[in-house]
């Protein structure tokens, strides 16, 4: 037995156990009605939703036209128990799928607009970048490179290594204030043509900095400019200004 | 008579009565706009000598300032120049700071008549190494005025201060002249941040050289100085004018960037009782001024490169200067003179390089309006 198939079967005995305990509690109805007068429109009402949770607390399936307080019918018991099985090899995704008195089932992932889905079917999720649903290690790993990326950038934007004469970029530019990368691509008046952050930075490499210009795909340019642009990344876009 | 004539009218006129105003007038053609205000002030006087037109009227030429009133300048009793945050590498005169640290010299001993001293406002050197204050003395050398010697923090943190101390004595002291009473203080003291971390001084002195470096404490001129400053100051009459150098602003401006003393209104609160107070601080690299209550305070430009404005926290009264040029080394930096007037309180002189001058008078101040024109 896979460890994915055992997680679902775990899900289809909690979810079996919630069946019988009614531990379970309504969710939201689309209409809003108070609680007492949906409980009058009886076991149709289409307003009326019972939902059911899988044990990880992160996958539900929303029946609807049963009321919070009522007993699901035995098949429907069922099919809500495969239904959150199938769900578990969504692993870490939020999944809410909804059950409609027509029997048409939609699925939720991660808060994503619902789409169809047809149990035993492949999951109806659009699979980009790589056909791997990202999880939270994968965004920590990011973050992680961007960081160090960025990190980098401030080291050489506070060091006096990319000049020959002790001066650094931030001794004019604390907390990278008065770069204005918001502002580029522009006109830069000095050079007589139209520069980019980079054409700026490499202008004060070789001016106060007395250094060596950088290239343009060189790592440490591009250090600079994520550390530049990350210091000055909530200053609205201007191109062309200033 | 004479207000509503025409920019022609009244050249023609003044043409008529003296062949001073008429090189006048072909100066002030000529000129550029830095010699604009000085040859405006002129034919404003020549004008009104002749009668031809009120001094008022003449404020028309609006580039003077929109604030300065046509008051007569008050009685200046003396003046002092000051040269701020050189920041010197000690690597030869050839390096650009070293080149605008002479710039500076050059102009103070330009001034004539000389002024009766020099204050340098701080930072000489750029990492506190003996042999860049060393070399910093040397290039101050040749002054002709008086120096009178202010420590920062980039003297201070590779050695604390002990090099800077043998070579220009007490980093806080104080002075009188002529009727004046100077006090000198040491503002850059910081809470001790680098022994737990285990530091090096020049670790110490790197991170503290970093304005936008949150490792290090905020300055202060705490309270062994405070008692200091207490106790001299009980020996002056209330009356008496009041003038004190401190290196960072002695009022919170930006606490990220250590434009800030941590301590000030507890230094504040020492010179509220004395009618007359002005500040001068270094530090900022940038026009500002304030005023609490009776105290002035006045920014000092940097002769190494300008700061940019902080995020936030700029005095109200502080009329920013437009963005400095980086393709211009000098531009919104320099040097300055201070007026001490007559009856207390300072007419402070921005000479900045490669713009318009910009003086921050006393009335100005006294107003609550901001002074000085633009300096573009």
């Amino acid at each position: 037995m896979t460890p994915l198939r055992s997680i679902g079967v775990a899900a289809l005995v909690s979810a079996a156990a919630l069946l019988s305990s009614a531990l379970s509690h309504s969710a939201g109805t689309p209409g809003g009605a108070p609680l007492a007068e949906r409980a009058e429109r009886g076991a149709v009402d289409g307003y009326a939703s019972r939902t059911v949770w899988a044990c990880d607390r992160r996958k539900s399936v929303v029946v609807e036209g049963v009321r919070p307080d009522e007993k699901l019918p035995p098949r429907k018991a069922q099919q809500v128990a495969s239904l959150l099985g199938d769900l578990m090899r969504f692993c870490n995704e939020e999944v809410v799928a909804r059950i409609s008195t027509q029997e048409r089932i939609t699925l939720s992932v991660n808060g994503l607009p619902y789409v169809d889905y047809v149990p035993g079917g492949p999951l109806p999720v659009e699979l980009v970048h790589g056909k791997v649903i990202h999880t939270d290690r994968d965004r920590q790993i990011w973050k992680a490179e961007l960081d160090k990326v960025v990190a980098e950038g401030d080291r050489l934007f506070h060091s006096d290594e990319l000049g020959t004469n002790g001066i650094a970029c931030a001794m004019c530019h604390p907390d990278a204030a008065n770069t204005h990368p918001e502002t580029y691509p522009k006109f830069q008046t000095q050079l007589k043509k139209v520069a980019l952050l980079r054409d700026m930075v490499n202008w004060c490499i070789e001016n106060p900095l007395e250094g060596k210009v950088l290239a343009d795909d060189d790592p440490r340019m591009k250090a600079l400019e994520a550390y530049i642009l990350v210091k000055r990344g909530h200053v609205p876009l201007e191109p062309g200004k200033h | 008579m004479g207000t509503h004539l025409t920019p022609k009218e009244l050249e023609r006129e003044l043409r008529e009565r003296s062949p001073e105003s008429e090189n006048l007038i072909r100066s002030l053609m000529s000129c550029d706009r830095r010699h604009f205000l000085k040859v405006t002030a002129r034919f404003a006087a020549l004008a009104a000598a002749a009668g031809v037109i009120q001094p008022h009227a003449f404020q028309l030429v609006e580039v003077a300032s929109a604030a300065t009133t046509p008051e007569a300048a008050p009685a200046v009793a003396f003046s002092f120049a000051y040269v701020s945050d050189s920041h010197l590498y000690a690597r030869g005169m050839t390096h650009r700071f070293a080149k605008a640290a002479a710039k500076a010299v050059a102009d103070v001993n330009a001034l004539d008549p000389q002024p009766d001293f020099v204050l340098f406002g701080g930072d000489l050197a750029q990492l506190g190494r003996p042999d860049e204050l060393d070399f910093g003395r040397q290039i101050l050398k040749d002054l002709k005025a008086p120096l009178k010697m202010m420590v920062g923090e980039h003297d201070w943190y590779f050695d604390l201060g002990e090099k800077w101390r043998e070579m220009f004595g007490p980093d806080r002291y104080s002075f009188d002249h002529k009727g004046v009473h100077f006090v000198v203080l040491n503002s850059v003291v910081e809470k001790d941040f680098w022994t737990a971390n285990g530091f090096t001084p020049e670790q110490r002195m790197n991170i503290v050289a970093g304005l936008d470096d949150g490792r290090q404490s905020r300055f202060e001129v705490g309270e062994e100085q405070r008692d200091w400053l207490a106790k001299d100051l009980a020996k002056v009459p209330k009356t008496t004018p009041l003038i004190v150098f401190s290196h960072s602003p002695l009022y919170k401006y930006y606490r990220p960037w250590n434009f800030w003393t941590d301590d000030a209104e507890k230094v504040q609160a020492l010179l509220f009782p004395f009618k007359n107070v002005t500040v001068i601080h270094g530090h900022t690299h940038q026009l500002l001024t304030n005023r609490i209550r009776n105290i002035a305070f006045h920014g000092m430009l940097s002769t190494a490169w300008p700061w940019p404005y902080a995020p936030t926290g700029l005095p109200k009264l502080t009329l920013q200067m437009e963005r400095a040029d980086p393709f211009d080394q000098f531009d919104a930096c320099g040097d300055g003179t201070v007026d001490v007037l007559a009856k207390g309180g300072v007419d402070k002189h921005y000479n900045l390089w490669d713009r318009n001058p910009r003086i921050v008078a006393y009335a100005d101040v006294l107003k609550g309006i901001k002074g000085g024109g633009p300096s573009y």
